[in-house]
């Protein structure tokens, strides 16, 4: 099988200092499989992700291969790259407030982006975003496209980003902890709509998070990042079932520790019930 | 101990002429005891922060009053020392101009202790958070999350507070770390004794240390219960949020 | 003394307030330091060249060019100098009250500020001037009641910045009076602001005095002041032009000072930026967006 995106010997450094971020990673994606990359903070995973959209700051080198769809994207020049962000490759960041411009109201924005990598009328766009936004769950369309970033939670603009990218319809979809700053329903509901946007489009994911419970609900596969190194990576299930790496030990205990607690609660009283 | 009774507050929305008002925090009352971790669980923007204020004195409710051992919670000698928070932004809660040292002789310096009683009482102070006497001398930025959070326990904890208010102190943290400060949380009550007051949108997290919980939801209340009952909720609300939260 | 350490590694800033020192200085003891008496008239030494006596030459009117322009140090910088920490002050109490108690207090003072910049700051200066008659210290009152709104604007929105931060917080919760939060929290955060405003705006502020004085407005003859003698050179700007260039470059020397002095003293008084520098050799603004990025 043909993987969809490599990456091969990845290493981010600070351009000044030659400080190294991210020590040679390399990983594959699947078409259509799910990819989480789980990390304390300051692990490297956002870095990594950025460095897949090559978003980074100027200050990081990056060197090593990305291969999406055979093509290495890190050699391409900054014209093309920016033709395939979005349009193959599309990003959903963790806060929703900072992704979209203050200044204009949501609809703009999004016009501005469907517009440069389809030349869709206004007309087409407004009637594809509606309906977009309808399978995610968001209730009036028009009026919140109408609306500013301020104005709505950080939920609903999470669920705006993935109904872009139901339009954007990308090979791959980069979710940068995109379920973290949300509350408890928000955070399900979220969820619930990025797990259906596989379904739907059968795009290849990376999930970036430090919670595994949401990890264990979206992910096929899992990679562990320590301080710049991958440390242990598998199928989901085999990671969270038998860690070998003692900090996956570690980050699977401590919650565990968490979700036992509660769990122990709510069976106590089923069975106090019953 | 600290008695929040038919709270109400509302802020002016829109310009300096603008009538319209919203609505935070709507009869709000419940009683928190000496030494009981009381849970305040809420989505973003239901008031629970408002209510933090409110109990920390640093704005007024428009009706109701937040007694804090039977003294209005307002008038600063009340809470002097007696009540004290950490919060959840982690990179703006110690002044970046100040070292560990210095953030944490504060609240001392109000006081009037001594500093050399201080600076011998900072030592073990530190060691009971988990960091050595050598972060002393650090300022915020050299420091992880996790790490800031802790000094700004030892900070809260300092002039051992009867109740200690936590806005969404653990939030932005990581997981791991949300564990290692609350399992230091339940140490730290073992050692002082004071109250907690909790306020997170975390079910699992306020589980995990909280006696009792309060559902807050538009500014009202919705449910308390306590956490050993969590799982008989009677609220629609309560019932779909512990639904939907996402364990391992 | 962490920020003296600081500017004195960055050697442009140690040149600039070098050169600011030795200005301020030389003002001071000019009896001392001048060689000629400054409004000394003798013209036999008109438009002379500069000899052993006389550094730099003599004027029109044969007056030694150098003690005048040690002389113009008064009110050209040190003047300016006192009329811009005057207006600071009134600036930083008003805007210290406005951007922490909010609420009436800042409505009430916004408001006068308001007033105050509505309108154009040479006319208002051109006013004040014609009311209380031409000289030196009614331009320094009207530049100190023009300057103190813009001054309570730019520190109110410095302090309501800090002012809901979290250390802010926890002192108001933990019973810290109010003027002891402002002097021990947002005095030293908002200080670096202060200190740039106030050392950018010094620039202008000599510009605009020695501007007035060209205009006939500030000092009076005999009287040195740089502007004035850019003003008295002007007559014989073709013929002479060499006049014009001590009192040019006293300005520009002093006014770069300023300004260059105002961006080392923002990266010297802010710890994150001064770590950061000694991490990579980046520019200034560069090191703080990446502050700004590892803090978010």
């Amino acid at each position: 099988m043909i993987h969809l995106l490599e990456v091969h010997q990845l290493k981010i450094s600070e351009a000044s200092t030659g400080k190294v971020i991210v020590h040679d990673g390399s990983f594959q994606l699947k078409q259509g499989s799910c990819l989480a990359i789980v990390g304390e903070s300051g692990s490297g995973k956002s870095v990594t992700c950025r460095a897949i959209m090559r978003l980074n700051k100027p200050w990081l080198r990056q060197t090593g291969r990305i291969l999406f769809k055979g093509e290495n994207i890190n050699a391409l020049p900054e014209k093309e790259m920016r033709k395939r962000r979005g349009k193959n490759l599309c990003m959903i960041l963790q806060n929703g407030m900072g992704a979209f411009d203050p200044s204009s109201v949501i609809g703009v924005h999004l016009k501005e982006t469907l517009s440069e990598h389809f030349g869709w009328s206004n007309h087409e766009i407004a009637e594809k975003m509606k309906k977009a936004m309808e399978s995610v769950m968001l209730k009036n369309p028009s009026e919140v496209l109408n609306k500013y970033p301020h104005q709505l939670s950080g939920g609903m603009l999470q669920r705006i980003m993935i109904a872009l990218a139901l339009v954007l319809e990308p090979d791959l979809i980069i979710a940068d902890e995109p379920t973290t700053a949300l509350d408890t329903i928000s955070q399900y509901e979220v969820l619930e709509q990025l797990i259906q946007l596989r379904e739907r489009l059968g795009v290849a994911m990376i999930f970036v998070s430090h919670d595994l419970g949401v990890v264990k609900r979206v992910a096929d596969d899992v990679l562990v990042m320590k301080a710049g190194k991958i440390v242990e990576r598998g199928e989901m299930q085999t990671i969270f079932l038998a860690p070998r790496h003692p900090y996956t030990k570690y980050l699977v205990s401590t919650k565990l520790a968490l979700s036992n607690h509660f769990r122990r609660l709510m069976e106590e009283n089923s069975v106090a019930e019953s | 101990m600290l008695k929040v009774d038919c709270v109400e507050k509302a802020y002016k929305k829109g310009g300096l002429f603008s009538k319209e008002r919203q609505q935070v925090l709507n009869n709000v009352s419940f009683t928190c005891d000496y030494g009981e971790c009381l849970g305040i669980i809420g989505e973003s923007g239901s008031g629970k922060s408002t209510l933090g204020r409110l109990i920390l004195g640093m704005e007024k409710a428009d009706r109701g009053t937040v007694l804090f051992e039977g003294g209005k919670v307002t008038d600063r000698r009340v809470r002097s020392g007696k009540l004290s928070a950490v919060f959840q932004d982690y990179t703006s809660s110690i002044n970046p101009f100040f070292t560990v040292e210095k953030a944490l002789m504060e609240p001392w310096n109000v006081r009037g202790i001594a500093r050399r009683e201080a600076q011998e009482k900072m030592d073990s102070l530190l060691d009971q958070v988990g960091l050595t006497p050598s972060y002393r001398k650090k300022y915020p930025h050299e420091l992880s999350g996790g790490e800031i959070q802790r000094v700004c326990i030892a900070r809260a904890i300092s002039t051992q507070p009867k109740c200690l208010l936590l806005d969404e102190a653990i939030s932005s943290l990581d997981v791991s770390v949300q564990l290692q400060v609350l399992d230091l949380l339940i140490k730290l009550k073992k050692i002082y004794g004071m109250s907690y007051i909790f306020i997170t949108h975390d079910i699992q997290a306020a589980a995990y240390i909280c006696d009792r919980v309060l559902i807050f939801r538009n500014g009202r209340i919705e449910e308390i219960i306590e956490t050993s009952r969590l799982k008989d909720v009677k609220s629609d609300y309560a019932k779909k949020l512990l639904r939907m939260l996402i364990t391992f | 003394m962490r920020v003296v350490k600081n500017l004195w590694k960055d050697k442009l800033a140690a040149a600039s307030f070098l050169v600011i020192m030795v200005t301020i200085t030389a003002g001071i003891a000019a009896p001392l330091i001048a060689p000629n008496d400054p409004n000394e008239v003798n013209m036999n030494l008109r438009y002379a060249a500069s000899s052993w006596e006389y550094l730099l030459g003599n004027d029109h009117l044969g007056r030694c060019i150098l003690s005048r322009l040690i002389y113009g140090i008064r009110p050209s910088v040190l003047w300016v100098l006192v009329a811009l920490f005057i207006s600071v002050f009134i600036g930083a109490v008003l805007g210290f009250a406005a951007g922490y108690f909010r609420g009436k207090t800042d409505a009430l003072v916004m408001r006068m500020c308001d007033t105050m910049l509505s309108f154009p700051g040479y006319v208002m200066a051109l006013a004040i001037v014609g009311i209380l008659g031409v000289g030196l210290e009614n331009i320094l009152i009207a530049f100190i009641l023009i300057k103190w709104a813009w001054f309570a604007r730019l520190i109110r929105t410095s302090v309501m910045q800090y002012a809901e931060q979290g250390y802010v917080k926890f002192a108001k919760a933990s019973g810290i009076s109010d003027f002891k939060i402002i002097y021990q929290h947002i005095v030293p955060v908002t200080l670096s602001d202060i200190a740039v405003l106030s050392s950018s705006s010094i620039g202008s502020m000599v510009l605009q005095i020695s501007g007035f004085s060209f205009l006939g407005l500030g000092i009076q003859a005999p009287n040195a002041e740089w502007g004035m003698m850019l003003n008295e050179a002007r007559e014989t700007m073709l013929t002479k032009p060499e006049l014009m260039l001590a009192p040019a470059f006293a300005i520009i020397i002093v006014v770069s000072a300023f300004n260059f002095l105002s961006d080392a003293l923002q990266v010297a008084l802010d710890p994150k930026l001064v770590t950061s520098k000694k991490r990579s050799f980046g520019t200034n603004a560069k090191n703080k967006l990446q502050e700004k990025e590892v803090a978010s």
